[in-house]
């Protein structure tokens, strides 16, 4: 057991969609499971990251909280992997970014169809919003990058075994998708 | 004896008159690029098609081919080069391919993916840009403008009319419409035009034709850009 | 308005490529472009209004929404910066309660940054309504508020702020003889035309906006140029049609050599215009004036109007059957228009935007016909080399470069002015000339040329080894090389036309990445990432101007690699953007200053 690689996933600003691709790769994930041990994740529930060899981070960064994950997880991975298009370009969170941020709670908060006891939520356990959601090699640095809305789960297996068996992982042109 | 060039070493023949990209697409020789298309006059602007020409640096879609010229187009240097112009394109607009209708379809992703572009490198500009769905067929999503002129060279060159304009300096460029609203409804633009269909990104759309087919069957899903961009535009450079 | 358009259309004779002409008008009456004259331009000139748009768009004296009656602009020159500008405008900003890029809400005046007006031998300077202001302090910013706040019209304010002092302070081989009215002309025709081409071909003289292109060759290549393109419409202008320029769009920061020559030697200059014309057969002329010498217009018209009295200009040039005019065309504020292809563009009427090459000017320039575009100071040369003779001008300078350079100095120098060297003098001895000392380095060419440091002093002026257009702007060791640089990477992503990608996206990614290092956000990659980013614009960019645009980064970076490195956090990384200021307007607005409101800019060690 010592010598499996371990692995930490997030989801920031994101859908889990890249997530639930990962989880595609079907019966290949007994074959991984091998290899690989999973520190924290959403597969694990796991709440803070040890040592780890890599960390796959789907979503952008559109709060605080997102901030403090990336952070932690760049802090404890070798290997920091963008996985999606949300985490690559901030993707479709980010489409907010056109949008004031001040309009944007008025609405959702204040002004409405449909808000009740009108307030902005100021209880201090939330994370506040960023102006602009962002791509996450905008706040940390990021190693690799897996392009997909979400990568197919033959991106993940293609990238973690490469890495696995050694190889300076890449993608084939057909596995090279921004949808 | 026709004359030639060589591109990557290989013997290209050419024609007084021809274009290094010319006679590249002629000869079954891909070259990437965005702003250029066979049927109008090259503009130059996009500098994908970069190549070296006896070590300089040239555009082949506007450099002539001549005798002598030995022309360096399929390089580790020039592909990593081509990657972060496309890379340009994509921080400076608002690219956001899951939502884009054109996806698949689109020469910019589709460049984009030859060039084995996983991220976009450069922090983004989001720069705030507007959609116009005034017209009762065409949309324009701004965002999605990549300054190529060539829906501003369609209309002008093979409709017979003027509806599109690049206006604005440096990093504020931006396309205008010829109506005294500034909308497209104004216009005399019709969706059977030139200048509707030729957009190589999703920035020009026809209305009520999205999603025909599914995400996942379109071009550039089982079609490389070079195979595709030669089949559609060897014919015309050809003979 | 439609009489005012109407009668300016008429006096352009209604022409496309008059359209900056027109616009400019306009804007002086209006202090906008309205949409209405827009409309009301496009019929009468029959062009599209979208190409109008492009134009008001391009350039930075145009504007679509009103600007102040007074509307005032600040020179942006690194040398401006180094005599007090930022204080200046602050001043200028709180006399007039105006903020910068702002108009007064009773829209009185506006005020706002511009680059380089020329006047950095005698700065801070500015532009009100187009006419250059020299020597700014806070005695003349009070005399100013009072003006505009009483508003006086401009003509009545007082001369001293308008003086424009020539400072020549180091004559040679040009100034120290200047020819007389005719006399170029005059050599020329007995010489004869060809044999006087050989002269300047002889004379090695090569072109002074800092290309160094060879004169002779150039004139010779028009006049060769495939008739195909020299012959307009055989029926109606039954004979070739080619074009002489003049290029005095002087944009390039700390240079202002062509002001002077055109105040005190334009007869010379045109002299030499007129001689180009006779020698490759052109019959119409252009001065391409930048807006920011508005105040050399009407003496230049004068000069025009005398030599047309006297023979020189006009029909039957000294009765020698030689039919050659001069037009003067303004600019309208933009840097790119020095570049000669774009300088055409703007010629015809349109975005200064540089055109594909090949085919060159000589052969399809100005409407598609050979065209020689020359800067002020070559033509000013060629009259002199027509009179002396080749070998007059090639037994100055070097293997190289013949002759002499005049030179525009300014910055940290006791005597800012202008100098004339033979090629081949060293940087040390222009130095002690204008009485420099403690120099930390040297810009020459200007921002598109080269840094140099106190090293290097001995290197010499010749397109061999230091070209400069002009530009030398001296640097003591109180100044910071980061803010010059800073300085200079902000002018060119203003003054990027955006045509092609890696210019118009690069120059701005530069701006960031500049400003990341400089402002301290840098780490260990960021340099790399600079210098990566300088040599793909630098590689790729269409013309010049981006070529060029990495070049205050690069030069400084191979010098002072040690000045970046210290700027930089020995973290792996660190954001571009302000992380804390990010939560600013979620802040406000949930009431909240708890430390979990806040964000590091960088993880704290624990």
């Amino acid at each position: 057991m010592a010598n499996k690689i371990r692995v930490a996933t997030t989801s920031l600003a994101g859908c889990f969609g890249c997530h639930m691709s990962f989880l595609d790769i079907d019966e290949r994930m007994l074959q991984l499971a091998e290899a690989v041990e999973f520190d924290r994740s959403p597969i694990t529930d796991i709440e803070h990251c040890t040592n780890c060899d890599i960390g796959l981070i789907e979503g952008g960064v559109c709060n605080s909280e997102n901030v403090h994950v990336l952070r932690e997880f760049r802090k404890n991975c070798k290997i920091l992997v963008a996985v999606g298009a949300c985490a690559i370009n901030g993707g479709l969170p980010a489409m907010r970014n056109f949008i004031p941020l001040e309009e944007c709670l008025n609405e959702a908060y204040l002004d409405g169809i449909g808000v009740e006891n009108a307030q902005i939520p100021s209880d201090p356990e939330l994370p506040l919003l960023l102006d602009k959601v962002r791509p996450i090699h905008e706040v940390v640095k990021i190693d690799y990058f897996l392009p997909g809305c979400p990568p197919s789960a033959d991106v993940f297996w293609k990238f973690l075994t490469d890495l696995l068996d050694g190889r300076e992982p890449s993608l084939p042109y057909e596995l090279v998708h921004y949808d | 004896m026709s004359k030639t060039i060589t591109i990557d070493g290989t013997n290209i023949p050419f024609e007084d008159g021809q274009t290094i990209m010319e006679a590249a697409t002629a000869a079954g020789v891909y070259i990437p690029h965005l702003c250029h298309h066979p049927e109008y006059i090259p503009h130059g602007s996009c500098k994908l098609c970069t190549v070296k020409v006896n070590g300089r640096i040239c555009s082949a879609c506007t450099f002539p081919a001549m005798e002598g010229q030995d022309v360096l187009n399929n390089t580790k240097e020039l592909t990593d080069d081509r990657r972060k112009i496309t890379q340009m394109l994509f921080v400076e607009g608002n690219h956001f391919c899951p939502s884009c209708e054109k996806t698949g379809n689109c020469q910019l992703q589709a460049v984009a993916y030859h060039l084995n572009m996983l991220d976009d490198h450069f922090p983004l500009f989001y720069p705030n840009r507007e959609v116009d769905a005034s017209h009762a067929d065409v949309m324009i999503d701004h965002n999605r403008c990549i300054f190529c002129t060539l829906c501003v060279r369609a209309s002008q060159q093979k409709d017979g009319k003027n509806v599109f304009a690049i206006s604005g300096r440096g990093i504020n460029r931006h396309l205008i419409i010829n109506s005294e609203s500034g909308l497209l409804k104004d216009t005399d633009l019709d969706a059977t035009d030139q200048a509707a269909h030729i957009c190589p990104t999703g920035a020009i759309l026809i209305k009520r034709t999205g999603y025909q087919v599914p995400i996942g069957e379109r071009i550039y899903d089982h079609q490389e850009i070079d195979q595709v961009s030669l089949e559609t535009e060897h014919l015309q450079h050809g003979e | 308005m439609k009489q005012f358009i109407q009668d300016l259309a008429e006096t352009n004779g209604s022409q496309p490529t008059h359209l900056l002409q027109i616009l400019r008008g306009v804007q002086s009456r209006y202090h906008y472009i309205p949409e209405a004259a827009i409309e009301q331009i496009a019929e009468l000139l029959n062009i599209s209004r979208t190409q109008i748009i492009s134009v008001v768009e391009f350039y930075s004296f145009f504007h679509l929404t009103p600007r102040g009656q007074y509307e005032l602009l600040i020179s942006d020159s690194i040398t401006d910066h180094m005599l007090g500008k930022h204080s200046i405008t602050d001043y200028l900003s709180e006399k007039l309660n105006v903020a910068v890029g702002e108009v007064r809400h009773d829209g009185l005046v506006s005020l706002d940054n511009t680059s380089c007006t020329g006047m950095c031998d005698q700065g801070p300077a500015g532009l009100v309504n187009g006419y250059a202001l020299t020597r700014l302090d806070r005695p003349r910013i009070d005399q100013i508020a009072d003006l505009i706040n009483h508003q006086k019209p401009l003509d009545l304010w007082p001369s001293e702020l308008f003086q424009v002092a020539d400072n020549i302070i180091k004559p040679g081989l040009l100034l120290n003889q200047p020819v007389n009215h005719g006399s170029s002309l005059q050599a020329a025709f007995a010489r004869g035309l060809q044999e006087t081409l050989t002269e300047i071909d002889k004379s090695g003289l090569r072109g002074r906006g800092g290309a160094g292109y060879n004169t002779a060759w150039k004139w010779h290549l028009c006049y060769e140029g495939p008739e195909e393109n020299a012959f307009c419409d055989v029926a109606t202008h039954g004979q070739p049609q080619r074009y002489v320029i003049c290029n005095a769009d002087e944009g390039e920061p700390g240079t202002f050599k062509d002001r002077v020559l055109l105040n005190s030697f334009a007869h010379q200059v045109f002299e030499g215009m007129t001689l180009c014309a006779a020698i490759i057969g052109a019959q119409q002329g252009f001065l391409y004036l930048r807006a920011e010498y508005l105040h050399l217009y009407e003496k230049l018209q004068s000069v025009l109007a005398e030599r047309r009295s006297s023979g020189l200009l006009g029909d039957n040039i000294l009765e020698k059957g030689l039919n050659f005019d001069i037009e003067i065309c303004l600019g309208a504020g933009a840097y790119i228009c020095g570049e000669e292809s774009a300088l055409i563009e703007s010629l015809e009427g349109k975005m200064g935007i540089p055109r594909n090459r090949p085919p060159y000017p000589v052969t399809e320039g100005y409407l598609g016909k050979p065209t020689v575009v020359n800067n002020v100071e070559t033509f000013m040369a060629a009259a002199s080399i027509a009179v002396n003779g080749g070998d007059w001008f090639a037994g100055v300078g070097t293997e190289k470069s013949k002759g002499a350079k005049i030179l525009s100095i300014c910055g940290d120098c006791p005597r800012p002015g202008i100098y004339e060297y033979p090629f081949g003098t060293s940087i040390q001895s222009v130095l002690n000339d204008c009485g420099a000392s403690d120099v930390l380095g040297v810009q020459i060419g200007g921002p598109s040329g080269t840094f140099i440091s106190n090293k290097e002093f001995d290197r010499k002026l010749a397109f061999e080894d230091l070209a400069t257009g002009g530009s030398f702007i001296v640097f003591n060791s109180s100044r910071n090389i980061l803010d010059i640089v800073n300085n200079f990477t902000h002018f060119f992503a203003h003054e990027s036309c955006g045509f092609c990608t890696p210019c118009r996206v690069g120059t701005s990614l530069l701006k960031k990445q500049l400003d990341k290092i400089i402002d301290g956000h840098g780490s260990a990659g960021d340099v790399v990432a600079l210098e990566e980013l300088c040599k793909l614009i630098k590689n790729h960019s269409h013309c010049g101007l981006g070529q060029t645009a990495a070049n205050p980064v690069l030069t400084t970076l191979q010098r002072y690699p040690e000045l970046y490195q210290s700027r930089l956090k020995e973290i792996s990384y660190e954001p571009g953007f302000d992380l804390d200021g990010a939560l600013e307007t979620a802040r406000r607005m949930a009431k909240r200053n708890d430390s979990g409101a806040h964000l590091a800019q960088v993880e704290e060690e624990l």
